[in-house]
């Protein structure tokens, strides 16, 4: 198991060094350093800046230097632990970073409550027995929220739930602070999505554990059937979706950014999108460590977790 | 004699209506081949075509008819899959059939705000009309054609490259692998959308930069399935066989290999586009994809949520948003379906 951490952690930090490299070199053409000026000073700003001026701004912003100085310097500060400032907001990365991987983390935490406890229940329901009645009706929702895009889900939850009843409101700024009703729309439009995905892993597996030999003996013996699913099924069928819950975290972290957008709750997927679309390279070097960290450590925990609950691979790993 | 691929026991009752499948397939492929084409040429190419353009999709009505009935006659055994078979054959249909069918133009503007079954300006408005007038049924029927165009293409290319490598890791093994999937490693452990964004930024916005995107984006993913099918299936006699016989490492994973770890392809292939339509509505909405004023259902969902975001006016947003959903559950039915089958077999 040490080993299985040690090597990871150790993936983990050569695949951070190789995607900031990459970055930066990406950051370093021509085009982005005047993406970067349009977005800072205008289109026209920046068409009637002479060479020499434009130069000047970039000296000024220490965009002109080597990438591979620029890099260097980088990786040094984030050992220290500097993020560096962000050019768009004129601010520390890390006080940025912080802020609003808070709020994601709100909106994620309470996501993982809702989520886990209703597709794990849903998903066993529909998988004790396979092709019955509530298995069936189980089975064609959850293939009908996983195929409607988050886009789609979110523009039709904002029409009925907020404008046409006018239960919520319909954008999720929190300008006057925290609050729990701006956060019901983006929590939906994520939940309907995920839930029919993981409800549909959770009673695949749920289904091949009561089609397994040892639940037809039980079954046989005489057990009552809530004895057999509780006893018997119930730990072996939750192993490959509670390992998939883990991985639910990084796929979180990707679909938060459209969910955000959209709903313009500031927290760390709406940092992203609009530190790409700025090329503002600070914020978006430290949201790509974040993500990074955060995928090794979901498929890390994934893995343990495994380990721990499958008797058959233990002491192996 | 050949061993290119393995005896198929014929003993099993259920195996025979698979076997019509495979004996179908250069037609399938064929047909395939041909709506594609004609597709990606008028949607892509329309000045290349010249005179030929208004006629290039007429071939192409009778192909997606034919495929639909040949999918429906082997697909007997699974209600699912035939569902699945039948949304997804709806649109391309529609794609390709567009040009043809009774429709007023997309992008003239007639009535604006018109709800639907409404007569205006002397047009009858089944779907209503959006904010510039445009006929809702004319830009939904048309929508599809380039999420089909673009959805189909990447998904395409984002397997050749996946499968190669993949086939690659996991057969050559060796350095090959550690230095593939270290790379596979790197692009997943990006967000997929970041990855999406940044690729779209750099290359700028276009239906090829899409194509590149996704490539990029679900790639790494299909190699990872292609590696561990190639793994377990290298260990197997007829490859032993193969390789006995001084077949060339190239031969082996395209001719041996690839055939026999199909079945779990097509189902995640399935799946893929799917994923690529959602992404590629997505990208349109944030503004990254496909560029107005042309139909296109993740423009129509934008546009509409941007200047008509009313409850009067949801279906504008509705109706693009069922279109482009009963796509993405064609494709999720039909892995589903699929993977019945191959789980009956």
């Amino acid at each position: 198991m040490a080993r299985l951490i040690a090597k990871r952690l150790g993936q983990m930090l050569l695949i951070m060094g190789v995607t900031s490299l990459l970055l930066f070199a990406i950051f370093d053409t021509d085009q982005f350093r005047r993406q970067i000026a349009v977005s800072e000073l205008g289109g026209f700003g920046v068409a009637t800046l002479n060479a020499a001026d434009y130069e000047g701004w970039l000296e000024k912003k220490g965009l002109n230097e080597p990438f591979l100085s620029r890099y260097v310097t980088w990786v040094g500060d984030v050992m220290q632990g500097d993020l560096g400032r962000s050019i768009e907001k004129n601010m520390a990365v890390s006080t940025l970073l912080a802020d609003r991987l808070q709020r994601t983390a709100i909106l994620a935490s309470c996501f993982f409550v809702l989520m886990v406890p209703i597709s794990l229940t849903l998903g066993v329901l529909a998988g004790m027995r396979e092709g019955g009645r509530l298995d069936r009706v189980i089975s064609i929702v959850a293939v009908v929220t996983t195929s409607i895009p988050q886009i789609a889900t979110a523009v039709l939850l904002t029409v009925f739930l907020s404008l046409g009843l006018g239960w919520v409101p319909a954008k999720s700024a929190m300008v006057g602070g925290f609050s729990f009703r701006e956060l019901v729309l983006p929590l939906l439009t994520l939940l309907i999505y995920d839930i029919g995905y993981v409800v549909r892993m959770t009673r695949a597996s749920m289904a091949e554990v009561m089609s397994a030999n040892y639940i037809r003996t039980a079954v046989l013996k005489g057990l009552a059937g809530s004895h057999v699913i509780v006893g018997h099924a119930l730990r072996n069928a939750l192993i490959v979706p509670f390992t998939l819950i883990f991985l639910q975290l990084n796929w979180l972290l990707s679909h938060v950014v459209v969910v955000e957008v959209f709903f313009q709750y500031s927290g760390f997927g709406r940092m992203l999108y609009e530190a790409a679309m700025f090329g503002d390279i600070a914020v978006l070097q430290a949201a790509t460590l974040v993500a990074v960290a955060v995928a090794a450590l979901s498929q890390l925990l994934s893995d343990i977790a495994y380990i721990l609950l499958n008797p058959r691979v233990g002491a192996a790993g | 004699m050949t061993l290119s691929s393995p005896p198929v026991p014929a003993t099993h009752p259920e195996r025979a209506s698979w076997r019509p499948t495979i004996a179908r397939l250069p037609v399938v492929v064929a047909l395939l081949a041909l709506v594609w084409c004609s597709l990606v040429a008028y949607v892509v190419f329309p000045d290349a075509l010249g005179p030929a353009h208004a006629a290039a999709l007429i071939p192409s009505i009778p192909a997606v008819l034919v495929l639909y009935g040949l999918g429906i006659v082997s697909w007997r055994e699974s209600a699912i899959a035939r569902i699945g078979l039948t949304l997804v054959m709806f649109w391309i249909l529609m794609a390709v059939a567009a040009p043809y069918l009774p429709l007023v133009d997309p992008n003239r503007p007639i009535a604006p705000f018109a709800p639907p079954f409404t007569a205006k300006a002397g047009h009858f408005f089944w779907l209503g009309a959006d904010m510039r007038g445009r006929d809702m049924l004319s830009r939904t029927l048309w929508g599809g054609q380039r999420v089909i165009v673009w959805g189909i293409t990447a998904t395409a290319c984002a397997y050749v490259v996946g499968v190669a490598f993949g086939l690659m890791a996991g057969y050559l093994r060796g350095w090959w692998d550690e230095i593939l999937s270290f790379i596979a490693n790197i692009l997943l452990s990006f967000p997929v959308m970041v990855l999406l964004i940044l690729v779209l930024n750099f290359l700028g916005q276009s239906g090829f930069s899409i194509i590149l995107a996704v490539t990029f984006s679900s790639a790494p993913g299909i190699m990872r399935i292609v590696r561990g099918l190639a793994l377990v299936e290298s260990t197997r006699d007829y490859i032993q066989a193969a390789q006995t016989r001084g077949e060339s490492a190239l031969w082996i994973m395209a001719v041996e290999i690839l055939p026999n770890v199909r079945g779990p392809l097509i189902v995640d292939a399935c799946l893929r586009l799917g994923y690529t339509t959602v992404a590629i509505t997505t990208l349109t909405f944030l503004g990254l994809g496909l560029q107005p004023p042309d139909p296109d259902w993740g423009l129509m969902i934008k546009e509409a949520a941007s200047s008509a975001l009313l409850w009067k006016f949801a279906y504008m947003m509705i109706v693009p948003s069922v279109a482009v959903s009963s796509l993405i559950l064609g494709f999720n039915l039909m892995a589903d379906g699929l993977r019945e089958m191959s789980l009956r077999d």
